[in-house]
């Protein structure tokens, strides 16, 4: 083992870009953005088809809170993400600061105002009498949730891209909460393909940056395509 | 039949073996399983200075074959290292402010202070050299020039080392003043030479910094810092300091000592000596010297009090 680090250490440092560092980069903003938008989706559309079943006071001032929070800067989620994670804040004991963990996180706090939105845009859109009928026909409230999520799926898909695009392409919160860490041999610990891509142009490797910037935007492509193809694929919808 | 069976156990040893490899070269890229440390991590919060220019990841990987511990860089500016270090965020902080790191020490946060290299800084600009400050090396003239002559001149802006330097020597030059022609970035070393080299005139860099990004823009350098004969005002020294377990019990301390002792230690010294960009020796190590440097040690105007006999 350490007769084979020591032969291929040197070629990490001729090439800082080898395969290794950008695979652990890929990999690090997948594992970071797909736990992220994965856990909100669990949290945020239970929320959307509570808000969206229900008729409450408050109702659209709710959803406009969540609205706005779409749009909620980055910086601010990431900093107040640090404070929490970090050594003195309420979680600090998680000893959260600067890993993977605290990424998610603040992608997490990122993506569900707009998985939450936009679900529930799509939800809300559902018809009436489509519930209606499902009731009418025997179902329990979670059998109408079932059959809203089914009516509304292309929605949600939506969302769910939406939230994604937001976390996997999102700089400022990573950075601070992450710290945009990576080995010594290359591997990346805490380092996203955005990150990666602010760390080369402030070094004035432009070419690397825009290798990694192609990848990040191949990888959007190709989860959009994923999604949008299981959505048309099951259910055969008419 | 006993033999048969003694070969069977060492087909299931090796592969146990082999499995356990395995798991940890891929869980974290881990070590060895020999050392009781293996797969401990420490933090530490450094300037961008040291890790843009690539010299942190050649100190850091033979010590983390050493020890089986995994260091976690953070690049910020100094202020921000520090105060990272202040919140118990990292273990150890290496940055290069002597007056912050003081305050860093005297306000308890920080312990056992070692001087780590030096290196220095120097004003970099343009080729075209608008205000023409090159030739004769004199910091404080060419910063008055500057101001006078109103070329743009780009500051960091962001309470890093060279933040704090770049106060300093205006101070020292007595301009108090500052038009439109002082612009304040706000970013990174590398980020404000790039900048200089696509708008500015001029800014105040270290030299490793410098010499790690020569190839990437057209700048030269108008004074020189002490190591090529310049002042020794633009001396640029690095200090490394652990954070104190006493006020953070959550801090890795005994690994942290670890990692300066191996940073001031014939190894470190070697890989810092030897480290080169472009031909060119970026950091000078100064921690391993037979005279004593007391100093090191405690803030720089820090003496014995009255009950010492």
């Amino acid at each position: 083992m350490p007769l084979e680090l020591a032969t291929v250490s040197p070629l990490f440092a001729e090439f800082p870009f080898e395969w290794n560092y950008i695979r652990s980069i890929v990999r690090v903003s997948l594992y970071v953005s797909l736990v992220a938008v994965a856990l909100s989706t669990l949290f945020s559309l239970p929320i959307a088809l509570l808000i969206g079943f229900k008729e409450f006071r408050g109702k659209t001032l709710l959803t406009s809170i969540i609205n706005t929070g779409m749009g909620f800067p980055s910086v601010v989620v990431g900093l107040i993400v640090l404070f929490a994670v970090s050594g003195q804040g309420p979680l600090g004991s998680l000893d959260l600061v600067f890993t993977p963990e605290a990424m998610i996180l603040s992608q997490f706090v990122l993506a569900t105002p707009v998985i939450t939105g936009v679900s529930l845009a799509a939800v809300s859109s559902v018809e009436q009498n489509v519930r209606d009928a499902a009731y009418a026909m025997g179902g329990t409230r979670f059998d109408v949730a079932l059959v809203t999520i089914k009516e509304a799926r292309y929605g949600i898909a939506t969302a769910l891209l939406a939230g994604f695009g937001r976390a996997i392409s999102e700089v400022g919160s990573v950075l601070i909460v992450g710290g945009n860490i990576a080995g010594a041999d290359g591997e990346s610990y805490t380092r996203t393909l955005t990150t990666a891509i602010q760390l080369e142009a402030r070094q004035g490797r432009f070419e690397t940056a825009m290798i990694l910037g192609a990848i990040l935007v191949v990888l959007v492509l190709l989860v959009n395509a994923i999604v949008v193809r299981l959505g048309s694929g099951n259910g055969g919808y008419r | 039949m006993p033999i048969h069976r003694r070969e069977m156990l060492a087909g299931i040893g090796g592969g146990a073996t082999i499995g356990l490899a395995g798991c940890t070269s891929s869980s974290d890229g881990g070590d060895d399983d020999e050392p009781e440390i293996s797969g401990e991590t420490i933090t530490l919060t450094t300037t961008t200075s040291t890790y843009d220019t690539g010299l942190i990841d050649e100190l850091n990987a033979p010590f983390e074959d050493r020890y089986g511990v995994t260091v976690d860089t953070v690049s910020q500016g100094t202020g921000a290292a520090l105060e990272t270090g202040r919140s118990g965020d990292s273990d150890v902080v290496m940055v290069h402010a002597r007056s912050l790191e003081d305050e860093f020490i005297e306000d308890g946060y920080g312990v056992n202070r070692r001087d780590v290299m030096f290196n220095d800084f120097v004003v970099v600009g343009t080729s075209d050299d608008p205000a023409g400050i090159t030739g004769g090396n004199d910091v404080e003239a060419a910063l008055t020039t500057i101001a006078e002559k109103g070329a743009t001149f780009v500051s960091r802006g962001d309470d890093s080392g060279t933040h704090a330097k770049e106060l300093e020597l205006w101070d020292a030059a007595g301009v108090g003043e500052f038009g439109e022609w002082y612009r304040e970035a706000g970013q990174g070393m590398s980020e404000v030479i790039m900048q200089v080299g696509q708008t500015g005139d001029y800014t105040l860099a270290d030299r490793g910094s410098f010499l790690s990004m020569q190839s990437e823009i057209d700048l030269d350098i108008h004074v020189e810092g002490p190591i090529e004969g310049g002042p020794e005002l633009l001396a640029n020294p690095y200090g490394i300091v652990a954070v104190n377990p006493a006020v953070h019990d959550g801090v890795e301390y005994d690994l942290s000592m670890a990692y300066i002792g191996y940073l001031t230690g014939p190894e470190g010294r070697e890989i810092i000596e030897e480290y080169t960009l472009e031909g060119e020796q970026l950091f000078f190590p100064e921690a391993i010297s037979e005279e004593p440097n007391f100093q090191q040690y405690v803030p720089e105007d820090w003496a014995p009090s009255e009950a010492d006999d």
